[in-house]
């Protein structure tokens, strides 16, 4: 099947939700880790709305991504709980690390990074998440022996 | 109490907190433990008692005590049980029974009268801890009833903006509309809270529970959570306790045996601050960008696709069904002033003792920094607490006698919002914190707004030229102005907010900016 075809499947899947824009696209990046171009046009084209209100969209929520992420995606905690307890320090570790900035891939295409502000776990701080598991109290140190 | 053939049940919670501390890799090497031992025991998968400071905290189930080891490391969990399975007092871990810690005998949990104790996916253990007697309550209930019971308590909107829960309820029931709707704001995006991680991760029931009992009370038969993409497990935590509800009769048609029909989804946020606020996340619901709505009409009259909505938060939804089980006057006899019941504060950022402390309204922020949190981690002083999440202002020392309360707080400058207090020492600098509170506005920004999308990005500029001494005095000036702006002119919270922390900074740390 095409890609285009499997988005225009789980589009037509779900276009009877309430509200089935988010929903769907959360779907295409589940099946694609990333949102491949085809999307705007064919999730428009199910939903019966213009290409400026998916891409509209698209481009709003952080969450979406139009490019393939790391293998692993690698999120810091910026907000104050984290700062509080020197996340800044931690983030510029990280980056020197992989040697990579925020909103990057790195060239083997193992990690890309990303911001975030507060991942709900302030009483630990200071807090990443690796895929979808997050560590607390993190450390260069253990930062490093996570990625190694 | 159980009888002699019963397992020993150790406990280890599973919520993410605890995960992050290692609470899963302590899980494994105690099902090894108990496998080595050829004892009949059961790891349970609790939730957190919400004392970070001591997760991953085990405890160990004898007769109707548990006895609480923590913080535990994989290394320390061979000495934790005697070789005929019982619990091992005499380990340096030992803490005692858990439910005589100080740090919960101090508290008041009725809201989180399960956290920790029950396992969040057992719809038996919440039964058997009070769970759906409110429910069932309410179905003996007329709507207005029920409105009634809930505006007697107090109730205000835990989510930050503290409006009565019952007059929102009130406006909904009193609204004509084809399909009404119970919404569920769970997209806690405000640093220093996790209040409503908690209740999603370890105790989700209870959020059903009070989804089910709004819709009854106010004609809506579908709801909807709304929870952030950042909170993986909440929506996992939630999607299966709907499944769990539904398969036992407790959501769909004829609930209980009413006539009563409630439906509840979960819908994943993607990652915007901004739809935390309540028009916004109607927004998102509906299919487009999270932008912010003018209001009125308020989300109660017309809210989602139209109709009227009751948009409320995860604590405030999930502390109705105690208010129908006890009773009115038992929530609202805690508290003080306007502020009645309890609140669900989170304790974070550079604190000793952090977590979780559901206290009486009144409590003083210096009994919550030092004698509940032990004051900082690093042990330096305290310089200041946010609270109420980065659109909260920064509180100096001079103020922490403040007591607790919506009023008290907003008398002060500052902000109860949901609960969060983050800590700082005196290593901090608040003139970047000042500057980061715009920046993260201006990152956020739905940018249908002027002051909120300009004002951010432009007041950023001009704290960087204060603070590199670029005609301090005029800049001052010009910021003042600008969060004046700000406040006065944005359309919604954050716009209006974020130039708080900066206001306090220039107000109680002039020499920091």
């Amino acid at each position: 099947m095409t890609r285009e075809a499997t988005i225009r499947e789980l589009a037509n899947g779900l276009a009877d939700w309430d509200g089935p824009l988010l929903p769907i696209l959360h779907a295409v990046q589940q099946e694609f880790g990333f949102l491949p171009p085809e999307t705007t046009a064919t999730v428009a084209d199910v939903l019966n709305l213009s290409l400026a209100d998916v891409h509209g969209v698209i481009t709003f929520y952080d969450y979406f991504r139009t490019k393939p992420p790391g293998r692993q995606q690698i999120r810091v905690c910026r907000s104050e709980a984290c700062q509080a307890l020197g996340s800044e320090r931690l983030a510029e570790h990280i980056q020197a690390r992989l040697n990579i900035g925020f909103h990057q891939t790195t060239p083997d295409g193992r990690f890309s990074l990303e911001p975030v502000y507060c991942l709900g776990n302030c009483a630990c701080s200071p807090a990443i998440m690796i895929d979808s598991d997050v560590h607390g109290r993190m450390t260069p140190e253990r930062f490093d022996a996570l990625v190694d | 109490m159980p009888s002699s053939i019963s397992p020993v049940c150790i406990y280890v919670p599973s919520d993410t907190g605890a995960r992050s501390l290692g609470a899963d890799a302590v899980a494994a090497a105690l099902a090894a433990l108990v496998g080595r031992l050829g004892i009949d025991g059961e790891i349970r998968r609790n939730g957190t008692r919400g004392l970070y400071w001591l997760e991953p905290l085990v405890e160990i189930g004898t007769g109707s005590a548990r006895v609480a080891y923590g913080p535990v490391t994989p290394k320390d969990v061979a000495g934790l049980l005697n070789p005929d399975g019982s619990a091992n007092r005499k380990h340096p871990r030992c803490l005692g029974n858990v439910d005589d810690l100080e740090a919960l005998r101090l508290q008041n949990r009725l809201t989180f009268e399960r956290l920790g104790v029950t396992r969040p996916g057992s719809l038996s253990d919440y039964r058997a801890h009070g769970g759906y007697v409110g429910l069932q309550n309410a179905l003996a209930l007329s709507p207005q009833d029920i409105v009634e019971a809930v505006t007697q308590s107090g109730l205000r909107g835990r989510g930050g903006a503290a409006f009565p829960t019952g007059v929102k309820w009130r406006t909904v029931l009193e609204a004509q509309g084809r399909q009404k709707y119970v919404v569920c704001n769970a997209d806690e995006g405000d640093s220093g809270t996790f209040a409503d991680r908690l209740v999603m991760e370890c105790d989700p029931f209870a959020l059903l529970e009070g989804m089910t009992i709004a819709g009854i009370a106010t004609g809506a038969t579908k709801g909807f959570v709304y929870i952030r993409a950042e909170y993986p497990q909440s929506i996992a935590n939630v999607a299966e306790a709907i499944d769990t509800a539904t398969d036992a009769g407790l959501l769909g048609d004829d609930i209980l045996g009413s006539a009563h029909s409630f439906r509840v989804e979960v819908r994943e946020g993607a990652g915007a601050y901004i739809c935390g606020e309540e028009t916004s996340l109607l927004e998102s619901l509906e299919g487009k960008r999270g932008t912010v709505r003018f209001r009125p009409p308020l989300p109660a009259v017309k809210g989602l696709f139209g109709q009227p909505t009751v948009v409320n938060n995860v604590i405030s939804l999930a502390t109705v069904p105690i208010v129908l089980r006890e009773g009115a006057e038992h929530y609202r006899d805690c508290g003080v002033g306007r502020s009645r019941g309890t609140l669900t504060i989170q304790l974070g950022g550079n604190v000793a003792r952090g977590g979780l402390y559901e206290m009486d309204f009144g409590i003083s922020l210096r009994e919550v920094l030092y004698d509940l949190g032990g004051g900082t981690a690093s042990g330096r002083p305290i310089r200041a607490v946010q609270a109420g999440g980065p659109l909260g202002a920064l509180i100096p020392p001079k103020h922490f006698d403040t007591p607790l309360d919506y009023e008290a707080m907003q008398a002060i400058g500052g902000m109860v919002g949901h609960g969060g207090l983050v800590v700082f020492d005196d290593t901090v600098d608040l003139g970047a914190l000042a500057r980061f509170s715009l920046e993260f506005c201006a990152i956020e920004s739905c940018g249908k707004c002027t002051p909120c999308r300009i004002g951010a990005v432009r007041g950023t500029e001009v704290i960087d030229r204060i603070r590199a001494g670029v005609d301090p005095d005029a800049n001052r000036a010009l910021l003042n102005d600008l969060c004046d702006t700000m406040i006065e002119g944005s359309l919604c919270g954050l716009g209006g907010m974020a130039p708080l922390p900066v206001k306090s900074v220039l107000t109680h740390f002039p020499e920091e900016l």
